[in-house]
Formats: C-alpha cells, structure tokens, sequence
C-alpha cells in the first residue's frame, strides 16, 4: 500500500499540432527519491516534465494520449481536476517567475486559493516555508517588500517556498538553477538533498554533473523516446543502451 | 578600401535618418506647443475663478456674468460614468481574450479586428447609434444618454489598448500561478491584472482624454443645459459644447471664454492624468 508510486505514466504521446514531440513514454518515478530527466535540448524534457501537472494544457495545439497516473488518478481523465492535481506538485521554472506581490503574498498565495484567511496561521506557514527554503534570514525584515526586488537566486528559493506552501507530494524542477550563479545554484541543489526525505522530486537538466549529483533515479530521453531509465549508479556506471553510454561520454549531445 | 566605403556609406545612413526622426520629433513637440500657446494666449485672460465655479448666468453667452461650472461638472460625471462603464466592458472582454482563448483563436482576432474598425469610426455616428438607442428604451437627451454614447466611443480604445498590455503578460507568470492551483478566472484577476495594472491604468486615461474632449458624440445625447447636472435622466452641459457654443458667437469677449474653457478641459486632463499616475506608482511596486 505504502509502495504505491506518486507518478507513472503508461504509454504517453504528445503531439503539438502534427509534431509528435513524446513518443510513448512509460515510467514509475520512484518515491522520494530525486530522480532526474536528462538529455540534448530539444528532446522534450520539459513537455514530460509539464505532462505530470497538465501544465502543457495551456500550449496550443496540443494533443496527449496515455496516462499519468498520480496518487493512482489519472490525471487525464476527461473527470479529473486540474486544480486539485497541481497543487500536489510544486513547479521550479528555468527562470524564477515571482508573482507580482509581496513577498509575504508570494508564499499566501497558494494556502490563500486553498481559503485560508486567518493571519496568524498563514505568518506561521510563510515563516515555515521560507526557513525550508532557507530564506528566512534573509527576507525576514521585509516581508512585504515586492518579491521582484529579490535577486534572482533568492527569486527561485521564493519559487520554492510558495510551491511547498501548497502541501504538494511532488516538486518538478525545469532546470531550476539555470539562470543561476553557482552560489545560488548549490544553494538550491542542497535544498533539493534536504527535501527528498520528504518528496517526491524530479528534476529536468542538461548538465550531467549536476545529475550525477543529484540523481537517485535517471530518465535518459533522446527525440521524445525514453531511451533508458534505472537507478543513477547503474545508467551513469553501466547504461545498456549504446545511446545512453555515448551522450554520457559525451559523444552526442 | 571598400569596407571603409561601406563605412561611409551607413555612417551617412546614420545621420539621415537621426536628423529626419529628430526633426519629426521637432516637429511634433512644436505643433503641440503651438496649439497649447494659443489656448493658454488667447484662453488664460478671460480665466477667472467666478467662470470656474458659477452656472451662466442669463445673458452669459451675451458676454453677461457667470461660468462654466455646468459643463465642467457634466463633463466629469459624464466622461467619468462613461469610463467606469467601459472598463466594465472591457477589462472582461481583454481577460477573456488573453486568458481564456488560446493565441492563435480565430474568436480572438476576429474580436481584434472588429475593436480596429470600430476605433476609425467617426464619434458623430456613434452619437447617431446611441441616440437610436435611447429612442429605443424611451430615454430623453440626458446625462445618462451621453454616458451611454461615449461608453461606445470609448470602448474600443479601451480594449485595443488594455489588449496591447495584457497581451505582454508572460505565459510563464501565468502558468506558475496555475502551478499553484488557481483557476483561470483567479490567475486573471490576482496576477494578469496587477501585472499589466500600469498598461490597464494608461488605457483607462487615454479613453478617458478621448472621451472629455469629445462634442460629435454628446449633441444628439446629452443636450444641453445652463443648469448643474443633478440627474441621470436630465440634459447635462459638458465642456466640449460649450466651448463650441461659445465660438458660435460673433462676440470676441465670449470667444475668450471658448478659449478658457479649452484651457479649463486641458487643465482637467492634466490634473487627471498626474494624479493617476501617482495613485498607479503606488499600486505597481509589485510588477515583476
Ligand atoms: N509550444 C510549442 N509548440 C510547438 N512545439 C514546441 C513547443 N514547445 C516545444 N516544442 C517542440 O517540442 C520539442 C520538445 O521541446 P521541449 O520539451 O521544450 O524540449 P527540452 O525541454 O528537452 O529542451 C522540441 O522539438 C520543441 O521545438
Ligand atoms: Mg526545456
């Protein structure tokens, strides 16, 4: 009962217009693990990554046959509920997109859609939340300041803390630390260590480094097929397909 | 040799075209001045604070005492319920174009499209059109009846430009804010809105220039009167009229007047739009 995956997905096609960017991808993501989808750009990391929170519905044209299962629902049925499924999943962009508010607000505002209203909980969630993300020291004394004055480091941690403070089970990550100073990115990459105890985590990158530092689980997608997936040690040490091994080796990319 | 010629050739391009878009700009900025030196010239000696604050008296338009309080206030209420009423109509119609119509709708451009045209038609039709209205549901010339007309006037400009800014909303904020769990109609109104509220602001502004500074649309709706407004359903004076009024006559003491009370309606859109740049400064600190 317990070892019921947070997400698997069984035969998943995604078609924007006529272009068939996933090719029948079928996967268990282990839980609370961090497992990390990697490949050349291009090849629709991103697409899966914004299949498991429907995201993808806002792209035009798009097309998606399959499942994804989450919590065992899956999510495309026609009966399903968007906003009950996202905010089981926290979402890190490429670049951080604080909302325009307060900081204070930025962390609010997902318990604020659930209906909560009583101040002295919401203090209580945002002041959590903010020390998860390792925040807190930093944006203590001014709270209600616009969360666009942040640097853009402190930005993608903001992303996080309001992303958690929904209570999801899963956090996505699309190349969090991309528009990111080293710095700011360890920072990130270390939340990611601390988090995993308690999430579900899957991470989009294209710097292999980074995920071999992080994985514990990898995906290998190469033009919208899933070439490979295992545990990191066994794709990164010993890949059985001749693709994974040379885009490791960095033959292609 | 020849890359030096090329040189030449773009440093001189260069120069063109900076000294032809300096002197539009010149010619631009001179105009305005023009036109503003003549109001304020021939307008700011017949300002006085009785024309201000009184109704016209009888014999006003004789160049006997009295004002343009009238048609200073029926302008405000008018021009001010017109706004409110267009961005009603507006800020639904922008939203649900951005927000709820993907990019490449047929819907979308087709309701674009219809906004540009309507834009270029004359203001004396659209007063035309809301007369017919009124005719329609029984309603007399009156202040109500010119807010409806300059609603129409106004609404495409409105919309077309609250759309321009809407429109540079990044997809990205909007799908971090359904990553959350918000439904369309929340993300539109507690992140789309805030977001685009200094463009939302300017379109608002613009109308409502337009609008205040309008005559064709008001003289089959508003009518006209020397009494202050105190009804929606009574005739309204407005300030476009009387200034139109006031040239109408062949005396030079009451075409000074026409002149102040350019100069007054001038001064309303300035007050106007300094003040709503302050209060938007104060609400846009959040924009990202
Ligand atoms: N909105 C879109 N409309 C059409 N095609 C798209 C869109 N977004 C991405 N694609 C195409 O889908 C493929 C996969 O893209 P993506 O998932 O963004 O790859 P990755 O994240 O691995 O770089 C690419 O070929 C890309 O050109
Ligand atoms: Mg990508």
């Amino acid at each position: 009962m317990l070892l019921k995956p947070n997400v698997s997905v069984h035969n998943l096609n995604v078609f924007y217009g006529k272009d068939h960017v996933l090719h029948d991808v079928s996967v268990e993501i282990p839980n609370k693990k961090i497992t990390v989808i990697i490949g050349p750009s291009g090849c629709g990391k991103t697409t899966l990554l914004k299949s498991f929170n429907r995201l993808i519905d806002s792209v035009d044209g798009v097309k998606v046959t399959g499942e994804v299962l989450v919590d065992g629902e899956n999510i495309y049925d026609p009966k399903a509920e968007v906003t009950h499924i996202r905010k089981k999943m926290g979402l890190l962009s490429q670049r951080p997109y604080p909302l325009p508010m307060s900081i204070y607000d930025n962390v609010a505002y997902g318990p604020r859609l659930c209906g909560e209203k009583n101040k002295k909980k919401l203090d209580r969630i945002v002041e959590h939340f903010l020390h998860t993300a390792s925040l807190w020291d930093e944006v203590k004394d001014k709270l209600n300041s616009p969360a666009a004055r942040l640097s853009v480091g402190q930005q993608q941690r903001l992303c996080l803390a309001r992303g958690l403070a929904v209570g999801p089970e899963i956090i996505l990550g699309d190349e969090p630390t991309s528009a990111l100073d080293p710095k700011s990115s360890k920072h990130i990459e270390e939340r990611f260590m601390e988090l995993k105890q308690y999430y579900t985590i899957i991470l989009v990158t294209h710097i292999l480094r980074q995920a071999k530092r992080l994985a514990d689980y990898v995906l290998f997608l190469y033009m919208g097929r899933l070439i490979e997936h295992g545990p990191a040690k066994e794709i990164f040490e010993n890949p059985k397909e001749k693709m994974t091994k040379e885009y490791i080796q960095g033959i292609i990319s | 040799m020849d890359k030096k010629n090329n040189i030449h050739v773009r440093r001189l391009e260069e120069n063109i075209f900076k000294s032809l878009m300096v002197f539009s700009t010149g010619a631009i900025v001179l105009a305005l001045a023009l036109i503003l030196w003549t109001v304020i010239r021939k307008g700011l000696p017949h300002l006085s604070l009785g024309m201000l604050t009184q109704a016209p008296k009888s014999g006003y338009y004789l160049g006997k005492d009295g004002g343009i309080l009238n048609a200073i206030l029926g302008s405000l209420y008018l021009t001010g319920g017109a706004a409110l009423l267009a961005i009603l109509v507006s800020l639904p119609v922008v939203l649900y174009l951005n927000v709820y119509l993907k990019k490449g709708s047929p819907l979308a451009y087709i309701a674009r499209f219809s906004f540009d045209i309507l834009w270029g038609i004359p203001s004396i039709v659209y007063g035309a059109f809301g007369f017919t209205i009124m005719l329609l549901f029984g309603v007399k010339s009156s202040l109500l009846g010119g807010m409806i007309a300059v609603t129409f006037l106004i609404f495409p400009i409105m919309s077309r430009s609250m759309d321009e800014v809407v429109r540079m909303v990044p997809g990205e904020l909007m799908d971090a804010s359904y990553a959350l769990g918000a439904t369309k109609l929340e993300t539109a109104f507690k992140v789309v809105v805030r977001q685009a509220l200094p463009g939302i602001s300017t379109a608002v502004l613009i109308s409502f220039g337009r609008g205040i500074g309008d005559a064709a649309s008001l003289i089959f709706t508003a009518g006209f009167t020397d009494s202050l407004p105190t009804s929606l359903l009574a005739p309204a004076a407005t300030l476009p009229l009387a200034i139109f009024f006031q040239f109408g006559t062949p005396m030079p003491e009451v075409q000074g007047r026409a002149y102040a009370s350019a100069l007054t309606l001038t001064l309303i859109i300035l007050v106007i739009s300094v003040a709503a740049r302050l209060l938007t400064r104060k609400f846009t600190k959040h924009v990202v």
